[in-house]
């Protein structure tokens, strides 16, 4: 790792002006990716702004359907918050399928969806919640949020304090870890409204996250399993790489997505 | 540099480090405290895990300042004097390691995972819990062997504490 400048932030306000200070200051939740990151000197931040002992950025609330996730609120505590788990066990069951547990005590969800790895787990989530993510200035739906390949529509100086959304009549998750990182090769998040189905992929795409709309249209017209029967997908923009190609990620889009409803329908 | 300071094994320990120096070798090398192991240099192995404020941890994948203020459990930590801890024992009794490189990762692990499930442990459990720590010598048979036995000898020694009290 090459050297760099540890700031502990005190609250958001203090983070910013930190990292305004800083040559080229990038703020650290957890840590479970960019010190690895650093480890392996492809990120080298002249200053490294904590977030992680902020309070404001911490806590699950849960009011009705109405769902508030601190940005800095660990896999683990998302994964047994009993409310939460009540309200959405999607999440619940997301969160605790990242990584290993000893990642899960560390990493956040508001350092996951910043980070945007084109294989983590809660963009497809964010995507097919229709989730919010809130920053220090703004509301972004997340939607306009994940704009590539670990890019996001966040600014320098702009932080996620939290993410919200609105818990869908039914939804559900399931990936196919990669055997030996357990990355999702490809994963599937579906969610059930009124008014459509919301089915968002991860692991899978040649640009991050995105939504299917051969599976939405299948699940729209009747939510089972049995819907996505001898549907296919397109292997047009998914990704070939050593662990699988195109074409194997597209058919496991479709396997997920069966799970994934399968686990909504309980 | 950072000036860190932290409960280690129940001992406040303070010094001065680069600020980019890593947990892990901040226990190693300013403490002495050569249990905890790096095994891999990509966060997979779990042969540093420690216990940050009573949560599994990767000491690898931390700065020692990220720890400052914290309190810190080590496999040095957890045997009272000659008295191992149970999992300590356990490990022992069912041979659960061969090279014992990966084993105080495992030992902490396994404690924590305890812990986290005080109703008690079953084989599937285990073996999904252990995702985070690789061994690559026993074919985690015996692992997980120990694992359940030291959470049945923990639950059994609460309940004695209990009745005692």
């Amino acid at each position: 790792m090459y050297q760099t400048n540890y700031h502990r932030a005190s609250s958001v306000a203090d983070a910013v002006k930190l990292q305004k200070k800083a040559d080229d200051g990038k703020f650290v939740s957890g840590g479970m990716t960019l010190i690895q990151t650093m480890k392996q000197r492809l990120a080298a931040p002249s200053d490294l702004i904590d977030l992680r002992h902020i309070k404001e950025l911490k806590g699950v609330k849960v009011s009705g359907k109405s769902v508030t996730i601190g940005a800095a609120t660990t896999h683990a505590e998302v994964a047994s918050d009993a409310k939460l788990a009540k309200a959405c066990p999607a999440i619940c069951h997301l969160a605790a399928h990242i990584g290993d547990p000893h990642v899960r005590n560390m990493g956040t969800i508001g350092g996951s969806v910043a980070n945007n790895d084109p294989a983590a787990d809660y963009p497809a989530a964010m995507l097919a919640l229709d989730a919010t993510i809130v920053t220090n200035k703004r509301e972004i739906a997340a939607a306009k949020f994940f704009t590539g390949l670990f890019e996001t529509a966040l600014k320098d100086d702009e932080i996620v304090t939290a993410v919200t959304f609105t818990v869908p009549d039914k939804c559900g998750y399931s990936k196919f870890p990669n055997p030996a990182s357990r990355y999702a090769m490809t994963g599937v998040f579906v969610a059930k409204r009124k008014d459509g189905v919301k089915a968002a992929v991860t692991g899978a795409g040649d640009d991050g996250v995105f939504r299917s709309k051969e599976v939405e249209a299948a699940l729209s017209k009747k939510f089972d399993a049995s819907a996505l029967d001898g549907v296919k997908v397109s292997a047009k923009n998914l990704m070939t790489d050593i662990h699988a190609t195109a074409e194997y990620r597209a058919n496991l889009i479709v396997v997920m997505a069966k799970r994934a409803v399968a686990a909504a329908n309980g | 540099m950072s000036e860190v300071s932290m409960v280690v094994n129940g001992r406040r320990v303070s010094g001065t480090v680069e600020d980019r120096t890593l947990l892990v070798h901040f226990l190693r090398e300013n403490q002495g405290l050569t249990g905890t192991h790096v095994g891999c240099d990509t966060s997979q192995c779990g042969a540093c895990v420690v216990h940050m404020d009573g949560k599994a941890v990767k000491s690898c994948s931390m700065l020692a300042a990220q720890a400052s203020g914290s309190e810190i459990v080590t496999i040095e930590g957890l045997a009272n004097g000659a008295d191992l801890h149970p999992v300590q024992a356990a490990f022992k009794e069912h041979h659960g390691l061969q090279c014992g490189f990966c084993t105080p990762g495992m030992i902490m692990a396994a404690v924590d995972m305890i812990n986290r499930h005080p109703g008690g442990l079953d084989e599937k459990t285990v073996r999904a819990e252990l995702e985070g720590n690789i061994c690559r010598c026993t074919g985690y048979h015996n692992i997980v062997k120990a694992i359940l036995a030291a959470s049945q000898t923990m639950a059994k020694g609460k309940g004695k504490t209990k009745k005692a009290a």
